[in-house]
């Protein structure tokens, strides 16, 4: 259904709903009178009669708009509130007064009526919906207390000022004002998951309407949103609501049914986290907050039951204030459209005033003296007013330039493109059994557009888990990562061994455990440490079924990783931590915690085992930890930091262990001395952290972790394709610098092939500024020395061919994206340039760094240097920043943006970018309800961009150009015929042909063409990414192509009329009876436009299904048949005043002069677009041309040739291991703790205990919340079994990045040695060092090792490689791209990605 | 979303986006099908613009285009058509003396004789046409200025014709039969021709009055209204003010030929597309024999002048011409034939040219990225 609401929507962008405004009690209208009265809102509890007085809205809800009575009036009244229609019906009044009239009315009231009614149709069905669903919630069963008892009551019977008891799992059935709960304190807990990102909390004051142009600033200026958005933690949709203290001792419905207290607060409004009151409780007064409120929406969690007050109920609910109308987005063709709409409504006036000038003269001239046949009419006195009746005359049959149906056939073709992309089946995630679905339809096309993509990194770009990868320990390595072979090591079974290991948990070296099975002393206490030193809580249901809390995934990971090693993490105290090591329970005693926090970098225990003796053990990052090393341990701490080394360049996160035995006394005084800084009341912190410090030395190094951030699958890779595809992917992420640009290294983004990675890490404005202008003039320098290098090394002719080709996108290509990067008052390179370097930087920047880049004189610095980044990442980033970032790229580049998120700060991103997507992740679902589509995975994006959006966009823009061809082709005929009809405003057709034409003849065909035309299949436009590059130039539809289309159907309607005029004028039937009446002129015209326009689609159209056959075909046959039906005899003897063309289609289309007419001016039309058109393909071709005729050729040959990737892989294999080495130096540590601290202390102080043994697991795994959320971060359920992993095929294990192809000019240009696809392949079996990686469809690319390898034409091949979800090849010519769009692109697919692969194998199986 | 996005399923977090959480069985799978229309992989055929379609089109165009155009041209110029204009307007012209003193009050019509001479003799048979330029019959309040009902012999219609008739509806409450603008224009001229012997007696030549309207109009369009007595059905009717002789007159030779479905009315009435236009007006059978139906010779065309076209400026001309199977003459159209037949086959050549020097496809097949 979202689909069918949003289509309404942008036809008709309506006002708040009519009955609000009638009605009292729901309206936004009338609510502002109400409030004028209700200064403030009186509710006391368990009366009603006292508080009907104020007659405050029930809780019964009502969204829909419409009932039966009213449906018709209203929904017409808001229907020509749309401009388009208003002016139709303008036109039809106009039809009304005889002497304008030039058309029967039914010419324009059918069509419009057709809208209309097809709107009606839609709008009714909506509200139908909303009926159901407004019944369903009011009929919602809640327990009121009424006289003292609880009874089952309907949600819209709830009244203000009731009791409500609401259990677990409840909804808020109203806006509560909280009694009393189950849980101590009064306490309990409420999910706020549809409140807060909901589309019905959008903040937006609902009376404000919104004129559909206005463009809202969503984010910004948003009052009620803004205590979410500014948050930089995750999701805060769980929340802890406090009753009154004296309320809640009120526990049971006896004491409640007896409350009378009176509550005294602000008349309902719309701001979630503000609420301002106070309760009148026997003769004492209690403020009250928004702490005190459970709103309607929320859902309690957690909580046993809780009694309520009713505030505000139904309509009054901050839940139905705040559900105002999304935020109205429009594409960019939209708008365009928009401006071409008004240019053309300009030309058809200035043709009615040269027709009216012309009417003036002739009438004075001819008419005036004609007066003897044909005399003015009774109130024409004079040729002026003549031509002024002429003007509208004229205004009515020309408004055929810009008919009605174009709307409507617009929509009809995104709602098309809507359902295939909720239809497509590899945009489906079985593992969550979600489909993609596009949430809007209005934006297709744009999705062919997009330049910049702003993502969100956890839960969007990683799946938010965290696997304990490789380790070293004692100067060993440990992990697959040793295994380089080829084989795919054996996933470990740990449960022989363990019974209570966790399944999930996978691990492939068995020389570890068998290390840990011998009983290996450093292995153990490597173990022992990652058991001990934590903040992790346990729950165990039953016995030996452990379900871990963890702060932070990373935390999670390694104690599960000591669990399955056998050092198990049983429960904890505050004072203790029991374990079961090697299967025998020890239980330690905790002294103490030495909590993380961002500038120590390390946390550590203390603990006296029950030998008793005291050690402290210690993890953190490298950096840190190395430092307090024992210095006995220089030679292990070399080994380990290699390890390290490697670890981080494989883009895995890092932490180093360590411990330091201390004897009784060292304990006793650094105790002392820690209670001491404990107890400081000034500079805690400080003496705290000195305390800590004293203690972590002199540590002895057991070794290092090695902990993967999963990315989600096929990341990278999509990655890849979209910066091949000339899209920019910037990062904003809540993580701090390290975890952020880690990710960005282990997702390609940022690669070591990039020139520079700028850091932008500045405190204040002047650093920003300074780090700004340094990276620039970096980038300028080390370009310019690119430059030169590539002058020298690329044949001139070879860059000429690119550029003529006009793949280029370089410099110049950028002309029509229009960068306003002049008027900067800074010295800077000219914006071109910057322009032109970019793809070889990446930038890195902090959230304060952000917070100064963003200010209004650093803007356009930041913006300027930024773009002219392959890649940037903004760390620490605030929702309301994220929101920022992507309207400054509005505001400056003119491009369009995507933002892709999970979570509930993603949302600001997600409404103000011109595109939001939203994954339907584990995270709630508030982003995906302020997005505009949504899938489950992140790769889908290349699907939903490189299919999806390239093909509507190119559809779309097909569909116009054709549109507006045809158009004018049919209405400019009558401007020449005005020049021999004395400007009369005669037609030149019938007119039932003119009603008939853009509805019945011609719509259909453009139609099926702009819902299913394809230039190339959709494996080629993921092969070449470079064929997304049109629709982000804009070069489909523009100004300029508006106007060939213009001038092509001027061009027709000329040849339409004067060679039917030239040949008929004078000619005559066979029998003697002259050719040139009017009836045959009209049916010769319109027969030769319709197969003319037809012949047009015909060529336009590039994809013929059947569907187009039979549209095509249909169209011309419905022509003829219907204009032999009009013309019959029948309906003449019916109606003989109305169908005066009687006869005429017969004795017309039976002579051969007609036909030969109709001949010659479809020759004459279509012969000049013929030429240019293959002109054009054959000296300019695009790429989708050439990709589409290569398609042709390599269909006809069917040649079997020879593609064995294997050896292509070892190649690059081989060089990549060398590249992988030299690479050392870039090293990145991770650090494992990407939390606050604080949570150490409550651990001791015990405060939490309580909580954690409630049941948290059920909800800690469905929902998040601010708190809780780090507790959450535990092995996704949703993780497919890796038993699959067993019969990986592993092929496409190709690991390195590519080395740069620098001397291959001929890739562009179509010198000869390119070479065609298969003999591409051959040779790179040979030499050419290409990388060929085919990711995500193993069975493809197994087949297609294994079998001829002509992928194109092997049916079996393609639908693999269609079925397969993100299945995607890499070819050479990608590569080749690469040269030109992005040096030296580095394709990686690494074990991880193999695994990965394996899951989607699972997924193809199962589909298939 | 409509503009209240409220919604009860939201609220429930029944959102398709986040489905699963309650473990949906295999069952409740939301996979789409697969089927080729919705995974858009219908089959479908992919033509391209390439040398090898588009050249042999142009060369297929050019080579059916011209020989055509030779055989229209040909056809076209094989038809003999004489032209001669009689409106009078230069002072040595035959009729001027008619042009100048008209009235619309005459009784008696004025007659002129207009001699002419047939270079070439016109066989089968020969069609004559009057031809008036600069008159606009394809004038909007023109055209619609009629009521076909009247004129399909409705009986209401006829006495209270369509208010689209109007000025020429009523005339002192009784209503115009038949009425509006293009009636009571009726072309009223009559001609006569007559072949002048070499001695120089008349020959009156025979004009045939019928078959020169659309079987449909004359059929299905135009019906006399009910009655067995014309004249007794149009009693409740007056003549267009034009007119000098009532509807059911209009052919005192021929009663079938009178009131609406009379030939010359009916031809009048079906509006010339074009403000210069040609009528049909009699047929010159062709003669039983050799002989040819209009011998070369001199001609004498007798004009009753009762149709003024001098005030805007207006031409009559009367026209003699043969028929082809392709209608009578048209030069344009062979012409454009060959015409457009060159420019296909020229530019086929051209692009020949083009293609064979510059293009970039034919010559390699790859893919130039």
């Amino acid at each position: 259904m979202t689909v069918l609401k949003t289509l309404q929507e942008q036809w008709f962008p309506l006002p708040v709903p009519l009955h609000r405004k009638k009605k009292k009690t729901g309206s936004a209208g009338g609510r502002w009178e109400k409030r004028r009265t209700e200064e403030e809102r009186k509710v006391k509890a368990n009366d009603r009669e006292y508080n009907e007085k104020f007659q405050y809205a029930s809780n019964c809800i009502m969204t829909s708009k419409y009932n039966v009575l009213t449906f018709l009036p209203v929904n017409l009244f808001e229907q020509f509130q749309e401009v388009a229609n208003t002016y139709f019906l303008f036109l039809l009044i106009l039809q009304l007064i005889p002497q304008i009239s030039s058309l029967s009315w039914f010419t324009t009231i059918v069509p419009l009526a057709l809208v209309l009614s097809i709107t009606a149709v839609k709008d009714a069905t909506d509200d139908y919906f909303r009926h159901k669903s407004d019944n369903q919630v009011n009929n919602r069963q809640s327990r009121v207390l009424i006289r003292g008892s609880l009874q089952n009551e309907k949600w819209m019977n709830v009244r203000v000022g009731d009791i409500i008891k609401l259990e677990n799992n409840q909804f808020v059935s109203a806006d509560l004002l909280l009694l009393s709960s189950s849980e101590p304190h009064g306490l309990c807990y409420i999910e706020t998951a549809e409140l807060d990102g909901s589309e019905n909390a959008r903040g937006r004051p609902k009376q404000k309407q919104q004129p559909k142009k206005k463009k809202k600033k969503v984010g910004r200026q948003n009052p009620v949103v803004k205590g979410v958005l500014l948050s930089p933690c995750r999701e805060t949709n769980m929340k802890v609501r406090q009753s009154v203290s004296v309320t809640a001792e009120l526990g049971d419905p006896n004491n409640l049914a007896t409350f009378d207290g009176e509550v005294v607060c602000e008349p309902p409004n719309n701001k979630l986290d503000r609420f301002c009151g106070a309760l009148c409780w026997r003769d004492k007064k209690y403020p009250l907050t928004n702490q005190n409120m459970l709103l309607r929406g929320c859902v309690l969690r957690n909580t046993e039951a809780c009694y309520g007050l009713v505030i505000f109920a139904g309509p009054d609910t901050k839940l139905m204030q705040n559900s105002g109308r999304t935020k109205f987005k429009r594409t960019s063709i939209d708008r365009l459209m928009n401006t071409l709409v008004l240019w053309i409504f300009g030309f058809l006036v200035c043709m009615g005033v040269i027709l009216a000038v012309g009417n003036a003269v002739w009438e004075k001239e001819v008419g005036s003296l004609f007066q003897s046949y044909l005399p003015w009419e009774p109130p024409v006195d004079n040729f002026l007013f003549s031509s002024f009746l002429s003007f509208w005359s004229y205004v009515i049959i020309l408004n055929t330039v810009m008919p009605i149906s174009l709307y409507v056939s617009v929509e009809v073709i995104r709602l098309g493109h809507s359902y295939f992309i909720n239809w497509d089946r590899q945009m489906f995630c079985s593992q969550r059994n979600t489909a993609a679905e596009a949430r809007t339809t209005t934006l297709n096309e744009e999705l062919g557009q997009v330049e910049y993509i702003f993502s969100d990194k956890t839960g969007t770009l990683t799946q938010n888990i965290m696997s304990f990868n490789k380790c070293s320990i004692n100067g060993q390595t440990y992990g697959e990562g040793t295994d380089r072979m080829g084989t795919q090591p054996k996933r470990l079974d740990f449960t022989p061994f363990n019974s209570l290991a966790d399944p999930d948990f996978s691990f492939y070296d068995d020389k570890l455990l068998e290390l840990v099975k011998v009983g290996d002393p450093h292995a153990q206490e490597f173990f022992r440490l990652l058991s001990l030193c934590h903040t992790v809580m346990s729950e165990e249901k039953s016995e030996g079924e452990l379900v871990y809390k963890a702060q932070s995934p990373d935390e999670g990971a390694l104690v599960t990783a000591a669990r399955n090693f056998g050092f198990v993490f049983r429960s904890r105290t505050p004072g203790t931590i029991t374990t079961t090591e090697m299967g025998r329970t020890v239980t330690y005693s905790l002294l103490a915690i030495l909590d993380f926090n961002n500038i120590r970098k390390r946390m550590s225990v203390i603990v006296r085992n029950p030998e008793g003796r005291i050690r402290l053990y210690c993890k953190g990052a490298d950096t840190v930890l190395l430092e307090r090393l024992h210095p006995s341990n220089q030679e292990l701490m070399a080994v380990t930091s290699d390890h390290l080394n490697e670890y981080g360049a494989d883009g895995l996160r890092t932490l180093a262990l360590a411990f330091r035995d201390l004897s009784e006394e060292e304990w006793e005084v650094w105790s002392e001395s820690h209670q001491f800084a404990d107890k400081a009341t000034d500079c805690r912190e400080d003496r705290l952290a000195a305390a800590y410090d004293k203690i972590e030395q002199d540590m002895m190094l057991l070794g290092a972790t090695a902990i993967e951030d999963k990315l989600q699958e096929g990341v990278p890779e999509t990655i890849a394709l979209l910066s091949l595809a000339n899209i920019k992917v910037w990062v904003l992420t809540g993580d701090k610098q390290e975890t952020a640009v880690n990710i960005g290294y282990s997702c390609k983004m940022l690669t070591d092939d990039m020139g520079e990675v700028f850091i932008i890490g500045g405190h204040t404005v002047q650093s920003v500024r300074q780090e700004l202008r340094r990276a620039r003039e970096r980038m300028v320098e080390m370009s310019r020395a690119r430059d030169g290098e590539k002058r020298e090394g690329m044949e001139g002719r070879a860059e000429a061919c690119f550029m003529g080709n006009g793949f280029g996108g370089g410099p110049e290509g950028d002309g029509g994206g229009g960068k306003p990067l002049q008027g900067s008052s800074f010295p800077s390179p000219p914006s071109s340039f910057m322009d032109s370097i970019s793809g070889e930087f990446g930038l890195v920047i902090n959230g304060h760094s952000l917070a100064h880049a963003l200010e209004a004189d650093m803007e356009l610095e930041f913006v300027s240097t930024a773009c002219a980044c392959k890649a940037v990442i903004c760390c620490r980033v605030t929702p309301l920043q994220k929101a920022q970032v992507v309207e400054l790229i509005k505001k400056y580049r003119k491009a369009v943006t995507l933002a892709v998120g999970d979570g509930a700060n993603d949302v600001s991103m997600i409404k103000s970018a011109h595109i939001g997507v939203g994954i339907s992740g584990q995270e709630g679902i508030q982003a995906v309800l302020a997005s505009d589509y949504s899938f489950a995975q992140f790769r889908f994006l290349q699907r939903l961009l490189l299919v999806h959006g390239r093909w509507s966009y190119l559809r779309m823009c097909r569909f116009l150009c054709y549109f507006f061809y045809k158009n004018f082709a049919f209405t400019m005929v009558h401007f020449w015929f005005g020049f021999f009809c004395g400007f009369s405003a005669q037609t030149v057709y019938d007119q039932y042909f003119i009603t008939l034409y853009n509805i019945v003849y011609t719509s259909l065909p453009v139609l099926a063409m702009g819902i299913f035309d394809q230039d190339v299949p959709e494996q080629r436009s993921l092969e070449y990414p470079k064929l997304y590059e049109p629709g982000q130039l804009n070069l489909l539809f523009n100004k300029k192509e508006f106007f060939i289309c213009i001038a092509q159907g001027i061009y027709t309607s000329v040849v339409l009329f004067f060679v039917p005029y030239a040949v008929l004028s004078n000619s005559t039937q066979s029998n003697g009876v002259p050719l040139a009446d009017y009836q045959t002129f009209a049916v010769t015209t319109a027969t030769a436009l319709v197969i003319v326009v037809s012949v047009q689609i015909a060529l336009d159209t590039g994809f013929w299904t059947v569907i187009n056959h039979v549209f095509v075909w249909g169209s011309l046959g419905s022509y003829f048949t219907i204009m032999f039906a009009l013309h019959s005899q029948t309906l003449f003897r019916i109606f003989p005043n109305q169908f005066h063309f009687v006869g005429c289609a017969q004795s017309t289309l039976l002579k051969p002069v007609v036909w030969l007419t109709i001949a010659l001016a479809t020759a004459i039309c279509v012969v000049p677009v013929l030429a240019f058109r293959f002109l054009k393909l054959d000296l300019k071709p695009q790429l989708s041309d050439t990709v589409r005729y290569t398609q042709l050729v390599l269909q006809k040959r069917r040649k079997p040739a020879g593609r064995s990737l294997g050896g292509v892989w070892r190649g690059a294999g081989s060089v990549s291991e060398s590249r992988l080495g030299t690479r050392g130096g870039s090293r990145r540590s991770g650090y494992a703790f990407a939390h606050q601290e604080g949570f150490g202390e409550l651990i001791t102080s015990g405060k939490n205990m309580r909580l954690s043994s409630l049941g948290l697991a059920s909800f800690a795994s469905r929902h998040s919340s601010s708190w809780i959320e780090t507790l959450r971060r535990k092995k996704n359920p949703h993780t497919p079994p890796s038993a699959s992993g067993d019969s990986s095929p592993a092929p496409s294990r190709a690991s390195g990045p590519v080395p740069p192809l620098s001397n291959s000019s001929s890739v562009l240009g179509g010198s000869q040695e390119t070479p065609i696809e298969e003999e591409t392949v051959t040779e790179a079996r040979q030499d050419v060092p290409t990388v060929s990686c085919s990711f995500g469809q193993p069975a493809a690319s197994g087949s297609a090792r294994a079998s001829p390898p002509d992928d194109l034409t092997s049916a079996a091949v393609r639908s693999h490689g269609t079925d397969s979800p993100g299945g995607w090849t890499l070819s050479l010519g990608t590569v080749q791209e690469a040269l030109f769009g992005w040096k030296g692109t580095e394709v990686r697919v690494d074990a991880s990605d193999n695994q990965e692969s394996q899951h989607v194998a699972m997924e193809t199986s199962q589909a298939e | 979303m409509m503009a209240s996005s409220y919604n009860a399923k939201e609220e429930d977090g029944h959102h398709p986006g986040s489905s699963n959480h309650g473990g949906t069985g295999p069952s409740s799978s939301k996979k789409p099908d697969n089927t080729a229309f919705k995974q858009q992989r219908l089959p479908a055929w992919q033509p391209i613009l390439t040398a090898g379609t588009v050249l042999p089109a142009f060369f297929i165009i050019g080579l059916i285009f011209i020989p055509i155009g030779i055989g229209l041209y040909v056809t076209s110029n094989n038809i003999k058509e004489f032209e001669i204009d009689y409106t009078g307007v230069e002072p040595d012209s035959p009729c001027y003396i008619c042009a100048q003193n008209f009235s619309w009050n005459s009784t008696t019509p004025c007659i002129c004789t207009v001699n002419f001479t047939l270079q070439q003799p016109f066989e089968n048979n020969v069609y004559m046409y009057y031809g008036l330029s600069n008159f606009y019959q394809n004038h909007r309040r023109y055209v619609k200025s009629r009521d076909d009902k009247q004129l399909n012999g409705d009986l209401n219609n006829l006495e209270d014709p369509s208010s689209d008739c109007e000025p020429y509806r009523k005339i002192g409450g009784k209503a115009v039969a038949p009425c509006g603008a293009i009636a009571n224009s009726l072309f009223n001229d009559t001609l006569d021709l007559s072949y002048v012997e070499s001695n120089g007696t008349l020959n009156s030549i025979d004009l045939q009055r019928k078959g020169i309207a659309w079987w449909t109009d004359k059929h299905v369009k135009f019906k006399n209204p009910a009655g067995s007595n014309l004249s007794v059905a149009f009693q409740n009717t007056v003549m267009p003010v034009n007119w000098r002789n009532p509807v059911y007159n209009l052919d005192p030779s021929d009663p079938d030929n009178n009131g609406f479905i009379n030939e010359d009315f009916i031809v009048w009435m079906r509006t010339a597309a074009l403000p210069t236009f040609r009528k049909l007006y009699r047929i010159i059978p062709k003669k039983s024999g050799a002989a040819s139906t209009l011998p070369s010779g001199s001609y004498r065309l007798k004009i009753a002048y009762n149709y003024p076209v001098l005030s805007f400026d207006g031409r009559k001309r009367m026209i003699l011409s043969t028929i082809s199977w392709m209608g009578g003459k048209n030069p344009f159209l062979g012409i454009a034939y060959i015409t457009v037949g060159s420019i296909c086959f020229f530019l086929g050549i051209v692009l020949l040219i083009i293609n064979h020097k510059y293009g970039n496809r034919s010559s390699s097949a790859d893919i130039p990225n």
